[in-house]
């Protein structure tokens, strides 16, 4: 049998109970019941191996990697846990079918129910301290849904929030702390961690490591100052409260604490650290547990009281303390719960949890009286009760432990007090509810609950008084083993009798039983010195003020970073890059100029030069004047041409060009429907900081280019000189290697400006921008859209364009020219004609849909590249041969030209379709699909 | 000559940075093509500088002028021409939808 | 020659150019054709897995020139892993897209045939050009899916986006020209030889170029500074998209990995470890800086788009720490986050579809329709978002906690990285609560006829059922990362690949 299995089962059996939950309510209940007993039934043939003194280890391989193999762990400590677990879990089960009203079909609170057994049997049986923490976190999660299963209400879902948050937090300190501790360790697994508590505690990790383990600890097992969360949950459905506020996850911290006992405990970074926490907790939890009016909320606080206690016994640190600690870890659960349960009971008997409303209720319901009586005679720790037992271990072991110490009075004095304080809480709770006079506006008048319904809690207080009465008899062999597993040895001397004559420890429970009597007898002016100065001190709402200030500093902080405007966007992200750029200088002793010699200038090149700088601080100084800036944009493309021409490029030179041409044309459409100016609007300081900005990235681009300029360089070059005619095919080595040698680039660039046309297309779909009838100053626009000179003219022009553009091609892949550039040309003869003519007529002697055009171009490329892969070359290999054309004259024809021929319809689609759908916008019917519908035609001839 | 150039890229960037810092989209485009025509030179130049001897292979020629960086600017200035049409129509797009030409969509002031 | 490696190119490219010449005559072939070309894709990458699975390096030599003259593909363990991601993303979002999303512009399938196009080019590319063009394919595809359907707030984050990003292609093509006038090549295995032995006086060029570079990769994925451009375009981009751009991001992180590691590594002598003081600490903030906004947001999409800033963080810190188990940490995290994001974003357009006037909104509502199911979908990204047990984000936190154990910023780190756990968690506890719990009543009538509540959780669910596979599996996929990121921290062994390839003219 695996241990795997057992901890599955409650996992799966949630999921079925989820599903058949809708069949009925008993389906549900009897599955969600049975779970807990199968798991006992699973355990059972292993459970013997801790008495036999053995661990038991089972192991499934997961991220073996890092460490990180499922590990599961059974020794006596997590035999009494598992045990805890599943019986007080069915009880729970039976218990919540009766109080959670009819008509919930209870699948989704088995479910979740079922989810967090499952997760705090993975805590208690983990052999690895991360899949510890995986189950750790899972209960957390478990217990947010548990917590805000009635989320129409406000405090369900902020006590839900906040339990989540506080223990979260606690989960990921402890992650930290575990994987510090696998990392001091070696390893993350229990065995190896169990054994290696002086290297542990020798680190110098070890305080670091120690703080954020029991970070998490003191969050789960609600210790002051992280308590408040516990209270906050009372939200909860009582069951839930029942078995997670009681017996199971709040006990989580402390099973921790003893799990990793050898490991971490005997320092006195580990005393002072737990054992404070503890003393404050235990204290503090007592007294503010007096006052509540809220009967869960008592219990809450009393709980909280009493995982202080345990706390401090494994602070305490002695063998027999840990003894204490864990027996009362077994008590605690059993009278909680069923006080949890009396709660329950109460509440959905009178419909009310306040005390100063509920009263007298020993009239109507004695037996629940009874019962619940008992179970805080032994939280109170009455003799012949369990919860005595073990208090008074605790007070032994406090006496003990501080005997040697200077004031180690103080010790024992608090502890007492805090005795006293149970009392009178305890007593609190049974006479508030049971006498004090009759119910006060209660809804409905309270009676027994169902048979069934006080069964669980019949049978943990009967646990109570067998344990009480028969320590030895009773729960010894499970004490010891689980003291075994704590202190991984044999476990201390100690004697488990009700009488042990008259040790201090008796005077301070006796002190602590009158004492609590005293203390509640005179409660009214304690009361009233509480609400006066107390009742506001609240972690709570120190902890919901600083969630408040969280969300404002993230709120501020974001706004403060994201302004959404573009301006400051740009501007960050400029001096960012400027920043990089220098950085990279910096810390480099080298001159920026390098050794290689330079070109003389001529005084063409430097009139050019001045031309060019002229227009285009021209052009940022009218920039708003916006045709005056095209204008003078264009001139700036221009003279970049002529520097193409100068310096032996004449393949960019007349791509520059034509790119000029269309780009131009393409701006003066759009500015078409834009306004003419810009107005002035950043603030001069800004265009100042702005200018600097541009001055610096300037500088910046300048120093780059004249530090590379002035050195010496070697260049892959030669070998595409060398091979273009022979490899390629062509002269002209750019073109080869823009069609051959890089024609993947090629081939990407194409799809670029299919790209962008198709996504300019999208976007003018739908798009209807009013075309403005006057100019700027408010001249009217020329009516006459097509005047007839320029018509003929164009009409005239189209073939001999056409015919270059051919030539072009053609020549591309040895002289100057090429496809791209082609395209263009018969891009732009082709667009006259639109101009000059009117889409209607053009497109009635041109029907093409452009979009077939790319995408024809684009196959033709693709294919040019994929016919290679038949022959067994790779994708774009190309081959050439030679073809005498009469007249034309001779001509290499590479298959790269081919491809050549793809790039050239590319580049004549995508430019007409974004040029003529450009001109098509102010008519707001587009066609559709790259149809043309006959509607714009005509609406264009119409204007 | 090459302080030339270098004058020349580092004007067209500061011109470019400049413009593209205007809050309304015309001039942001104008500044994108500028910055086009600065990196495109400066790419240009990364392959040095070298008068009448274009990378046409030629048995008379003594020297050729590396054709690599020529190859990757054609690429550029195609890519770049594809851009700077996206962004003006998209320019004109965000008039449409926004009521106003500035970058952010705001109303002139 | 072995042409698996251009088939992820390929595919997609032709796809597109299908569905470009098909498309417009019979619409009803396009869902089934980018299915088609989808599902081939994933089995091809797998058959591209299995080939670089012992650690063997394909190189593709386009046009049969040899490196480092002509342009190469390279395929190695990572770009493998990467293709296997964005192809499985790409199916689940394509899933989304045909229940409608697909209708609502002109071209959809061809721009997301070939955004795949961009994106696998440049994960495969050997060069460092090739990558710039690859760059602007995906970009401009981008551009157009980013602007699908319109709407001020979308053309107004798209305005941003294209602007701040043809910023980036600049600096790109000024990084990658100096390099080039300094060494005269291109080719990143040779470019990685020239750099490693740069004489002193092109040292502080090459510096300036990498960190250029650096910079525009750390613009594409979202580094704190260069972040500011993703809240904005992620919140208001449709659903289909916002999911796809999941990988987005991812490419500037992989590319910082693989030409850090390749060009700029440890091997790369007087340049080696260029990045290393910038990488990890813009990463820790970028971390803390995205959860605050998530904290801050106001919507459900603007947080998911925060926390995309926030997963940046963390992935760019586990590749940061420089070091096998780091950038191992990273690399499983790099699939989880990606399937997380987008899974949360797909989701939150559901939720915002059933909340009427309210959209994704963070202020309380009237209750929605299949909370139940939208609630427990919720909680389990939630749960993985945030980088709990039991799923992938706590293993990625974990690795990548473990890697930085011995790191001398180990207490940075690991207060960085637990405080943002917190803050996540109290962002979408707040969120989960805010959405499912308070109601202020009874549900409203959704905006606009729903789709069967299966089929359009179908995307959802099939990538939660990736995260649990990276979880359940984990053992094996950690092997894996580690020996990818193994791999990558051997430049040599990328260098001898692609130098010493057979192909001859």
């Amino acid at each position: 049998m695996h241990l795997l299995f057992l901890i599955c089962l409650p996992f799966i059996s949630a999921v079925v109970v989820a599903a058949i939950s809708r069949l009925g309510r008993s389906q549900a209940v009897w599955l969600a019941g049975i779970t807990p007993l199968l798991s006992l039934l699973c355990l059972f043939p292993l459970a013997k191996t801790p008495f036999t003194g053995h661990t038991l280890i089972q192991r499934v391989n997961w991220l073996s990697a890092v460490g990180l193999d499922l590990v599961f762990y059974l020794d006596g400590l997590s035999l009494l846990f598992v045990l805890l677990i599943l019986g007080i879990g069915f009880l729970i089960v039976l218990y919540a079918s009766y109080y959670l009203p009819q008509q919930d079909r209870l699948g989704r609170f088995y479910a979740y129910l079922l989810l967090f057994m499952g997760s705090m049997l993975g805590i208690v049986l983990a052999g690895n301290l991360i899949q510890l923490l995986i189950c750790w976190e899972l209960t957390s999660l478990t217990s947010f849904l548990l917590v805000s299963y009635g989320y129409e209400r406000e405090e369900a879902r902020t006590g839900a929030r906040m339990a989540l948050t506080v223990t979260g937090a606690g989960g990921l300190a402890l992650l930290g702390g575990f994987l510090l501790l696998g990392h001091i360790a070696g390893s993350f697994e229990l065995a190896v961690i169990l054994a290696a508590g002086d290297t542990i505690r020798a680190h110098p990790l070890y305080l670091p490591m120690l703080l954020l383990i029991l970070l998490g600890v003191f969050t789960k097992s609600a210790q002051v100052p992280f308590h408040f969360w516990l209270p906050s949950a009372m939200a909860a459905p009582t069951p839930a409260s029942a078995y997670l506020h009681s017996a199971t996850m709040v006990k989580a911290g402390v099973f921790l604490l003893a799990r990793l006992f050898p490991a971490l405990s005997g320092t006195p970074e580990w005393a002072w650290l737990v054992g404070g926490t503890g003393l404050l907790t235990l204290l503090l939890g007592a007294f503010f547990a007096l006052f509540q009016h809220d009967i869960k909320g008592l219990l809450a606080y009393s709980t909280v009281s009493h995982l202080g206690l345990i706390t401090l016994l494994f602070g305490i640190g002695t063998p027999l303390a840990a003894v204490a600690g864990v027996f009362h870890i077994i008590n605690h659960a059993t009278f909680k719960a069923s006080l949890f349960m009396a709660a329950g009971v109460i509440d959905h008997e009178t419909g009310s949890r306040d005390m100063r409303q509920i009263n007298g209720l020993w009239s109507y319901m004695p037996y629940t009286g009874v019962l619940a009586m008992v179970a805080s005679a032994a939280m109170a720790g009455v003799p012949l009760l369990n919860g005595f037992l073990s208090k008074e271990m605790f007070f032994a072991e406090t006496v003990d432990a501080t005997t040697h110490l200077h004031l180690g009075w103080l010790l024992p004095a608090v502890v007492t007090l805090a005795g006293m304080f149970a009392v009178a809480y305890s007593l609190r709770f049974i006479h508030d509810v049971f006498f004090n006079g009759e119910p006060i506006g209660l809804g409905k008048t309270p009676h027994e609950p169902p048979r069934w319904m006080k069964a669980p809690m019949e049978v943990l207080v009967v646990l109570c008084l067998v344990v009480g009465i028969f320590p030895a008899l009773t729960v010894e062999p499970l004490l010891n083993v689980a003291v075994t597993g704590v202190l991984q040895g044999p476990p201390p001397e100690y004697n488990l009798a009700i009488w042990h004559g008259f040790t201090p420890a008796l005077w301070m429970s006796l002190l602590a039983l009158v004492g609590g009597g005293w203390l509640y007898s005179g409660r009214r002016p304690l009361f009233a010195f509480y609400e006066r100065y107390l009742e506001r001190i609240e972690a709570k709402v120190l902890y919901e003020g600083l969630l408040q200030r969280l969300f404002a500093l993230a709120g501020v902080l974001t706004r403060w970073f994201d302004t959404g405007s573009l301006q400051r966007l740009l501007v960050v992200t400029i001096s960012a890059f400027l920043v990089l750029g220098v950085a990279g200088f910096i810390g480099a002793a080298m001159p920026l100029t390098g050794p290689r010699g330079l070109l003389p200038v001529d005084g063409m090149s430097l009139l050019a030069t001045m031309i060019l700088l002229a227009t285009a601080i021209a052009t940022v100084i009218l920039h708003r004047q916006r045709l005056v800036a095209l204008v003078l944009i264009g001139v700036v493309g221009l003279v970049t041409t002529l520097i193409f021409i100068k310096f032996s490029a004449p393949d960019l030179a007349l791509t520059q060009l034509s790119v000029e041409v269309v780009t131009v044309v393409l701006l003066l459409l759009a500015l078409y429907f834009l306004p003419q100016h810009s107005p002035l609007e950043s603030a001069p300081v800004q265009r100042i900081g702005h200018g600097l900005l541009a001055v610096v990235a300037g500088g910046g681009a300048a120093a780059l280019a004249w530090a590379v300029l002035t050195r010496p360089y070697d260049t892959i070059a030669g070998y595409f000189l060398a091979n273009s005619v022979p490899g390629g095919g062509g002269a002209n080595v750019v073109n080869v290697i823009l069609v051959d040698f890089r024609g993947y680039d090629t081939l990407g660039e194409i799809s670029v400006l299919a790209l962008a046309a198709l996504g300019i297309y999208a976007m003018l779909e739908r798009l209807h921008l009013d075309s403005p009838t006057r100019d700027a100053d408010g001249r009217l626009w020329d009516g006459e859209l097509h005047p007839a000179i320029m018509a003929t003219l164009a009409r005239l022009l189209l073939p001999l364009a056409l015919l270059v553009s051919v030539y072009i091609f053609l020549r591309g892949h040895n002289r100057p020219g090429g496809g791209f550039i082609a395209g263009l040309i018969t891009a732009v003869a082709l667009i006259t004609q639109y101009l000059a003519n009117g889409v209607g007529w053009t497109h009635a002697r041109l029907p093409w849909n452009m979009h077939l055009l790319i995408g024809l171009g684009l196959l033709i490329a693709a294919f040019t590249g994929l016919a290679s892969l038949g022959l067994g070359y790779p994708f774009l290999t190309s081959t050439f041969g030679h073809l005498h054309w009469p007249l034309v004259g001779d001509f290499e024809l590479a298959s790269a030209m081919a491809f050549d021929l793809g790039v050239y319809l590319v580049v004549v689609g995508a430019t007409l379709l974004i040029l003529i759908h450009l001109g098509l916008i102010h008519q707001n019917r587009l066609p559709k699909d790259g149809g043309w519908a006959k509607g714009s035609v005509q609406s264009t001839d119409k204007r | 000559m090459e302080l030339l150039i270098v004058l020349i890229i580092g004007v067209l960037t500061a011109c470019g940075v400049y413009l593209t810092l205007r809050g309304r989209t015309f001039p942001v485009v104008l500044g994108l093509t500028f910055l086009s025509y600065a990196v495109n030179l400066f790419l240009f130049a990364m392959g040095r500088l070298t008068v009448g001897q274009p990378a046409i292979i030629d048995p008379r020629a003594a020297a050729y002028a590396d054709p690599v960086p020529q190859a990757l600017v054609l690429t550029a200035i195609v890519i770049g021409f594809a851009m700077t049409a996206f962004v003006i129509v998209l320019a004109l797009k965000a008039r449409a939808e926004l009521g106003n030409d500035h970058v952010d969509g705001r109303p002139a002031p | 020659m072995n042409h698996l490696a251009i088939a992820p190119v390929l595919t997609p490219l032709l796809a597109g150019i299908l569905l470009l010449l098909l498309g417009g005559a019979c619409p009803s072939m396009r869902r089934p054709l980018s299915f088609i070309a989808v599902v081939i894709q994933i089995g091809v990458v797998l058959a591209l897995m299995a080939a670089t699975h012992d650690g063997a390096i394909l190189v593709y030599a386009l046009g049969h020139w040899p490196a480092p003259f002509g342009i190469v593909l390279v395929v190695d363990r990572l770009a493998a892993w990467l293709l296997i991601i964005t192809a499985l993303l790409a199916f689940f979002v394509l899933l989304h897209a045909v229940q409608g999303d697909d209708r609502t512009g002109q071209h959809f399938h061809v721009l997301f045939q070939l955004q795949l196009f961009g994106l696998n080019g440049a994960f495969l590319t050997g060069d460092l050009f090739n990558l710039f063009v690859f760059f602007e394919i995906l970009l401009l595809a981008s551009y157009g899916l980013l602007l699908h359907g319109g709407g001020p707030w979308r053309v107004r984050a798209g305005l941003h986006f294209v602007v701040v990003n043809l910023l980036g292609s600049t600096l790109f093509l000024f990084a990658v020209g100096t390099l080039y006038g300094i060494f005269g090549a291109l080719n990143m295995a040779d470019l990685a030889q020239k750099v490693a032995v740069a004489s002193p006086e092109n040292v502080p060029l090459a510096r300036a170029s990498g960190l250029l570079l650096f910079g525009v990769f750390a613009l594409k994925a979202a580094l704190l500074p260069f972040y500011l451009w993703l809240p904005a375009t992620y919140a208001h981009a449709g659903a289909t998209v916002a999911a796809l751009f999941a990988i987005m991001t991812k490419v500037g992180a992989y590319c910082i990995l693989r030409v850090y590691g390749l060009i700029f590594g440890a091997s790369a002598g007087p340049v080696a470890g260029l990045i290393e003081p910038w990488l990890l600490p813009l990463a820790l903030a970028t971390l803390i800086v995205g959860l605050l906004g998530a904290l801050a947001s106001g919507g459900l999409r603007q947080q998911t788009a925060y926390l995309v800033v926030a997963s940046v963080g963390s992935l760019l810190l586990a590749f940061g720490l420089n070091r096998v188990a780091g950038v191992a940490a990273g690399l499983y995290y790099l699939p989880h986050t990606t399937f997380a994001t987008a899974a949360l974003f797909l989701l939150a357009d559901a939720i915002a579809r059933r909340r009427g006037e309210s959209d994704d909104r963070l202020d309380p509502a009237a209750a929605i329709a299949d909370a139940g199911v939208l609630g427990g979908l919720f909680f389990i990204i939630a749960v993985a978002v945030a980088g709990l047990p039991p799923l992938s984000g706590f293993l990625g936190k974990f690795l990548l906690l473990r890697a930085a154990l011995d790191h001398p910023l180990l207490s940075w780190i690991m207060t960085a990285v637990l405080i943002a756990g917190l803050l996540g968690l109290i962002a979408l506890a707040r969120t989960g609560s805010l959405l499912f719990f308070r109601a202020l009543s009874p549900p409203a009538k959704a905006s606009k006829p729903l789709p069967a509540l299966l089929l359009e959780m179908a995307p959802i669910i099939g990538l939660l059922l990736l995260i649990l596979g990276l979880t359940v599996a984990g053992g094996s996929i950690v092997e894996q990362t580690r020996a990818i990121a193994a791999q990558v921290l051997q430049p040599q062994l990328y260098i001898n690949a692609v130098m010493h390839s057979g192909a001859t003219p």
